[in-house]
């Protein structure tokens, strides 16, 4: 037998009758699966990974998609993923890394808090016609403040204030690395976050001199590779992020491999090219939670605190207790990255099993740093599958400052989520560095679309808000009296700390 | 001296010490003596320039990190990680220093007279004319060069006992060189480093810097420069290149 033999993935179909022999398909599929042959077009099914490129590209909608065309006899337990990871690893005897966030089909914690609304006692708010307050600031607050009253009247504040990153919206991008995104696909975020007044993440993978315009607006990433890590980076961004861990694959680091390290990701990452860029899981000079204080120390310092430091951590099983360190260490945030988080690439073993919801996660920091009269100090950013405006306005009111998204902003320049970013040659122009591939996302239209996608989602929780009677975003953050648990048991509901519906 | 600045850290926090060095090479000032360091971290931290700084007593950890440029001799010990990340510059210490000596340095030059503790050099890397190089006269602990992506390490073990880093030497290298004063038992490399004997064309790569090493600390280079060396090398640019499978 060859174990390699599974059945294809997807049957892909061309109506013949439909078909004007453009040749679109050919040209926009970069694995291959159609070629031009006489009067027809020959399809490869087994190529295809579904990313629906030459669907959006066929003028006359002739091309069909269907998945799992020749399934397995069906069993509850032995799921063809369960299957073929066995075929995979009976054949290689390796590790399978897999693409995007968590695939397992476990219950989304959002889908099952509602929201709520005024109905009569309270009057609800129309945005429109009332100023809706959405700015947020990330970093320190003072714990009181000191103001003395001038001999002319005026009022002069004696407490001296943290840096904080001002935001228009609760709603930033993650940190995605050029690298594994393509420099196209990081300048569009770019301008859309410094269109929309937010920050986006450079992630590990250094600042490139085209992003320079847009620096005030990005967060730039200190991780364990320390890759493109400078004064100069570090003195561009508008804050500092240390990466300690990611929700798709907590407690390992990365490897970006060497085929991706062209000349210019080999320039901004200060590697040479070809070579493996290995970010190890630890970094190598924090083994303790005081080192980790001293990292901070060393960043704030080296840029004269002036910028906010962030620390980002996976939700793990004591999340609370580590962002209670990271509070007491000076740092200005602290990231949550939930185990639905999204990456190019991870072990499966780790996308799937490693890691707690980002919901649980939220609540039991703030009730933590809450109980302990620290929220005040750090700011909660949270992450991980974040996909509409609901999911945001719910992880607020469970005690979140702002969000991160990754996923979804991708999915507004085009990605169809079909996970196989590790092949370099997404069809979309976003996860490769193949210049064929990456000029088909055009910079000045995409910023639109990821600005459009912020500003709609901002609108929703201005509304949302205007709804549950609140106009500033300070009155719903923590707010747990907004939600309600729709069949989750009552632990879950405890850590949550919110009520059941009807309650 | 002319230009030359005097600072007296007892007792001082390190960021008034690290404002009075950025204003004093804000100001063109081209020599700094820093008296009395006992302790303070982040001496130089994130500094620019071609200032000449000299540090008596014992700093902190990171000394010189993210620096680029100066240069810092040491008379003491330091504390660990000199020259964290750093970019460009010198740092001579007079004594030994902790874990983590080097660690990501990404330019430069770290020099040491004597020991350095655990995960010297580890994660250093290159980039062009950025190749960073750490001289230990004495000797290192364990974990030297992990993960190494670039750049020189090289440990002259001419201290009065001559002991190795017992294991871990370059795990996961996959850059850069790791040059070692005599034999180096093959148990003690790590996990995707391999071992040769350094040939007179290589032993010419470390020529200036025992020579460098000899005159700074005042030594006779003709032992060291006459000695055998083992050169320690990725036996793979891709050391995780057979571990995964996609799905």
């Amino acid at each position: 037998m060859n174990p390699g033999s599974v059945p294809a993935k997807f049957k892909v179909r061309i109506d013949a009758d439909q078909c004007m022999l453009c040749e679109r398909c050919v040209e926009n599929c970069p694995y291959g699966t159609y070629r031009r042959e006489g009067e027809h077009i020959s399809v490869d099914s087994r190529r295809c990974v579904a990313c629906h490129r030459c669907v959006a590209m066929c003028p006359r909608d002739s091309i069909t998609i269907e998945e799992k065309p020749v399934d397995y006899r069906s069993h509850p337990l032995w799921t063809r993923e369960s299957r073929e990871a066995i075929y995979n690893q009976a054949r290689t005897g390796r590790i399978v890394l897999a693409g995007m966030g968590n695939a397992s089909d476990l219950p989304i914690i959002f889908d099952r808090l509602l929201l709520d609304a005024c109905q009569v006692t309270n009057p609800s708010i129309d945005p429109l016609r009332e100023p809706m307050e959405l700015r947020t600031y990330i970093g320190k607050k003072p714990r009181k403040l000191d103001l003395r009253k001038k001999r002319n009247g005026d009022i002069e504040l004696k407490t001296r204030l943290h840096p904080n990153l001002r935001l228009n919206t609760p709603i930033m991008i993650g940190h995605m690395s050029y690298g594994a995104i393509s420099l196209n696909a990081q300048l569009s975020m770019a301008r859309a976050v410094a269109s929309e007044g937010t920050f986006m993440g450079t992630g590990e993978g250094g600042l490139h001199p085209a992003l320079r315009e847009f620096q005030d607006n990005m967060i730039v990433q200190v991780a364990s590779g320390r890759f493109g890590v400078d004064i100069d980076y570090l003195e561009r961004g508008a804050a500092i992020e240390i990466k300690i861990g990611q929700g798709a694959k907590p407690g390992i680091g990365g490897h970006l491999p060497g085929e991706k390290i062209d000349p210019d990701i080999s320039q901004t990452r200060m590697i040479p090219e070809r070579s493996d860029a290995i970010s190890p899981a630890p970094h190598h000079d924090i083994y303790s939670i005081e080192d980790l204080k001293q990292l901070v120390h060393s960043l704030k310092e080296a840029t004269e605190w002036k910028k906010p430091v962030f620390v980002k951590i996976a939700a793990v099983h004591n999340v609370a207790a580590i962002a209670s360190g990271i509070a007491r260490s000076s740092a200005d945030a602290v990231v949550i990255d939930g185990f639905r988080g999204g990456t190019g690439a991870a072990p499966r073993v780790f996308r799937d099993h490693v890691g707690i919801p980002i919901e649980a996660a939220i609540a039991a920091v703030d009730q933590k740093l809450r109980s302990q009269g620290i929220r005040n100090e750090v700011s909660i950013i949270a992450s991980g599958g974040i996909r509409d405006a609901a999911e945001v306005t719910k992880a607020i009111a469970l005690g979140a400052d702002a969000i991160y998204i990754g996923t979804a902003a991708l999915i507004a320049m085009g990605c169809r989520v079909c996970g196989t970013c590790y092949r370099g040659l997404c069809p979309w122009g976003i996860a490769t560095q193949n210049s064929s591939l990456t000029r088909r996302l055009n910079p000045d239209v995409e910023w639109q679309h990821v600005a459009n996608l912020i500003r709609g989602w901002t609108l929703e929780i201005s509304e949302l808000m205007g709804a549950a009677g609140i106009n500033s975003i300070e009155s719903l953050r923590g707010n747990r009296d907004r939600l309600r648990g729709y069949l989750l048991d009552e632990a879950m509901m405890n850590i949550l700390d919110v009520q059941p519906v009807g309650a | 001296m002319e230009n030359e600045l005097v600072i007296n850290a007892e007792g001082m926090h390190y960021t008034p010490l690290n404002k009075a060095i950025r204003s004093a090479v804000a100001k063109g000032t081209e020599k700094i003596r820093i008296e009395h360091v006992l302790g303070q971290r982040f001496i130089a931290d994130g500094l620019k320039g071609r200032v000449k700084i000299t540090v008596h007593g014992t700093p902190g950890g990171d000394l010189g990190m993210f620096m680029s440029g100066p240069s810092i001799e040491v008379f003491g010990n330091c504390d660990h990680a000199p020259g964290n990340t750093m970019d460009g510059g010198e740092i001579i210490i007079h004594g030994s220093a902790g874990d983590a000596t080097a660690h990501s340095m990404r330019g430069g030059l770290v020099m040491v007279r004597d020991d350095i503790g655990y995960r010297g050099g580890i994660h250093m890397k290159e980039y062009g004319d950025h190749r960073p190089v750490l001289i230990i006269g004495g000797n290192a602990c364990a974990f030297l060069g992990e993960y190494m992506a670039g750049g020189l390490v090289l440990v002259l073990g001419s201290g009065e006992k001559r002991v190795l880093p017992n294991r871990g030497i370059g795990s996961g290298i996959h850059g850069g060189l790791i040059i070692i004063r005599g034999d180096v038992p093959d148990q003690t490399l790590g996990v995707g480093a391999k071992k040769s004997r350094a040939t007179e064309e290589e032993k010419r790569l470390i020529d200036p810097y025992i020579r460098r090493y000899a005159a700074v600390y005042g030594r006779d280079p003709k032992p060291l420069l006459d000695d055998e060396y083992t050169i320690i090398t990725p036996s793979s640019g891709r050391p995780f290149a057979n571990k995964y499978t996609w799905e």
